[in-house]
């Protein structure tokens, strides 16, 4: 009888399809297969337009009370009203915009941050690595939730000292993922041949080796901008972010709370906003995780 | 197997000095101190007075020596803010509502996700497998205040059938401690329970399609033996490695649900010393947050070998 090994590579039901390789219409095939994704991508381009265009689109001025005191959705107020008679669509509408504002912001900083950072530690080595990589381990022993409530605390609350918080605390993810990438590609043929072309440092680190690290990067990108935002949410919601009278979605589900029994529509749709974001973004990573093809190197955290 | 823990042990307590002594510096670097947020700066002579009271006015490396001397001897300051009670005495009465939550979002929501993860394998591709997919998605997705609040107003509100917020301490009775933790615990849990039932489902998927599951099934073991007793086994040794990962987001769910639920757990500590910028209470209780941390991470470790005797740690 002859031997049979098993195969094991399981993953979930989106992941069997392998997608084309090449063609102009690769990225539409893959997204007309992939529904969950295309959805959500048409989700995020309208909360784009939607943050673009927010005067355009809410019907009232965000911050304008109406005659209408904690009013349930009805057709002059399509998701009702707030203990200060505003208009709740278009706080969210004008919320999207810190939200996305702040989740974009911050990971695109951090995320350039870390790259250097995890290129300068993983391309040099030594004392400068061991510097580096003592402080990125250290904010790995952390949720990165928790490390922007420490440096809230350090620089105190506020937009700007949020967004410099979210920024930090999300360096470490991008810092060690190109790192560990470094170290494997700093010994390769390509790079050895154009160091003994004599190429210089920043010209192998940012020509020959970054190239190689971006698709994780940018797989990394997308998934931190889905956990910036909820991070955002979060440090509004505890009142540790914006002032009390911008809208953002967060700082309205706390207002919510002194009105649970008379005012649901407070508690649910905000909440609805930021979770869809979040799920779209999400939805949307994973398919990008596929196309790219670097299941491996990103790791669930925020 | 010694050794490994106390060297583990040791690297754990560094890295809260490092985030304490961090945290300690760069809360002085920031322009304006307690003091004068307190006081607006209306009193000069009576902020010199508070200043030296609360040690403030000496030079940093000073009140640093003074800070590590007294946080070793379990010191922790006393609260500026309000009462100036000690925030030892503060956390000491947090911890144990912190844990609390924490113990019981975690049985709670491994038991979910263990089953869920188990029928999701067992029922590949069927409805409810997609169901549970994209539940998992959800749960990832949701803010875990956002789940809080809803849980309030359908179980508290709506239903009246448990307390909205509180807390009551275990020797209140049972059902009084569980019927105010069940909500938060599933709040703060719900992230957890999506990382584990996935990883479940995908491990389980692999070891039923294994060889051993196959002698199992042709030596005409009961299916239920097959896939508990072997198959849940093995299966369990993938769950452990992202079991820190999501405890870590238990964790971190825990400091945010507490404010949801108004249960004075170390969470709430924290954010309410920052938002009255009480050094003490925050250094403390950033102290003690990241120890529930680092520790809890320390113990999963630990955990791994025992649920894998194949795996060694040397030294």
């Amino acid at each position: 009888m002859t031997e049979t090994t098993t195969a094991t590579s399981i993953q979930s039901p989106g992941w069997e399809r392998v997608p084309p390789r090449r063609g102009r219409w690769r990225w539409w095939k893959i997204l007309r297969r992939n529904r969950p994704a295309a959805l959500a991508l048409v989700f995020l381009l309208v909360l784009i337009g939607s943050a673009l265009w927010a005067p355009q689109i809410a019907p009232y001025d965000p911050n304008a009370q109406e005659y209408a005191f904690l009013a349930p959705p009805s057709w002059a107020h399509p998701l009702g009203t707030d203990d200060l008679s505003r208009d709740l669509f278009s706080r969210i509408v004008y919320g999207s915009r810190i939200s996305l504002f702040v989740g974009i912001t911050t990971v695109l900083i951090s995320m350039v941050v870390g790259v250097v950072l995890g290129l300068v530690a993983g391309y040099y080595g030594g004392w400068i690595d061991n510097l580096i990589m003592r402080y990125i381990d250290l904010q790995w022993a952390f949720p990165n939730f928790i490390i922007a409530v420490y440096l809230v605390a350090v620089f105190g609350t506020g937009l700007s000292n949020v967004i410099i918080a979210v920024t930090l605390a999300f360096l470490d993810d991008f810092a060690r993922i190109v790192r560990g990438m470094v170290l494997s590609l700093r010994e390769q043929e390509f790079v050895l041949a154009a160091r003994a072309m004599g190429a210089s440092d920043i010209r192998i680190l940012f020509r020959h080796i970054l190239p190689n690290t971006l698709a994780p990067v940018i797989v990394q990108a997308t998934v931190s901008v889905s956990y910036a935002i909820l991070a955002e949410a979060g440090l509004s919601f505890l009142g540790l972010g914006v002032k009390p009278t911008t809208p953002t979605w967060g700082l309205i589900l706390s207002d919510a709370r002194s009105f649970f029994s008379r005012g649901w529509w407070l508690a649910v749709f905000p909440g609805l906003a930021i979770t869809l974001t979040v799920l779209s973004i999400n939805f949307l990573g994973d398919a990008l995780r596929d196309m790219l093809d670097v299941r491996e190197h990103t790791e669930e955290r925020h | 197997m010694t050794r490994y823990i106390i060297r583990r042990t040791l690297a754990a307590l560094v890295v809260v000095w490092a985030v304490g002594t961090l945290v300690f510096f760069a809360l002085r670097a920031v322009p304006g101190d307690p003091i004068s947020a307190m006081l607006a700066d209306v009193d000069p002579s009576m902020a010199e007075q508070l200043r030296q009271k609360f040690g403030l006015d000496k030079p940093v490396y000073v009140q640093y020596g003074l800070w590590m001397l007294r946080t070793l001897q379990g010191d922790l300051g006393n609260s500026i803010y309000g009462s100036n009670v000690a925030v030892s005495r503060i956390i000491a009465e947090a911890l144990p509502r912190t844990l609390s939550l924490a113990a019981l979002s975690l049985v709670i929501s491994l038991s979910i996700a263990l089953v869920a993860g188990i029928v999701s394998a067992i029922r590949r591709n069927s409805l409810l497998d997609h169901s549970m997919t994209f539940l998992a998605f959800l749960g990832l997705s949701m803010p875990d205040f956002w789940l809080g609040i809803l849980l309030i107003i359908v179980f508290a509100v709506k239903l009246g059938w448990l307390p909205a917020i509180g807390y009551k301490p275990l020797s209140d009775g049972l059902w009084p401690w569980f019927s105010h933790l069940i909500l938060p615990a599933v709040a703060a849990g719900t992230p957890f329970s999506a990382i584990i039932a996935r990883m479940t489902r995908s491990a389980m998927l692999e070891v039923l399609n294994s060889e051993y599951i196959k002698v199992a099934r042709a030596k005409g073991l009961h299916e239920r033996t097959v896939i508990l007793v072997h198959g849940l086994k093995n299966a369990l040794i993938p769950v452990v490695t992202v079991m820190g990962i999501a405890f870590a987001l238990l964790m971190s769910g825990t400091v945010i649900v507490e404010n949801v639920f108004a249960i004075k757990g170390l969470g709430r500590v924290l954010i309410q010393g920052i938002l009255n910028r009480d050094y003490p209470v925050v250094q403390g209780a950033i102290l003690v947050v990241s120890m529930v941390f680092v520790f809890s991470n320390l113990l999963v470790d630990i955990l791994y070998t025992v649920i894998d005797p194949r795996i060694r740690y040397e030294t």
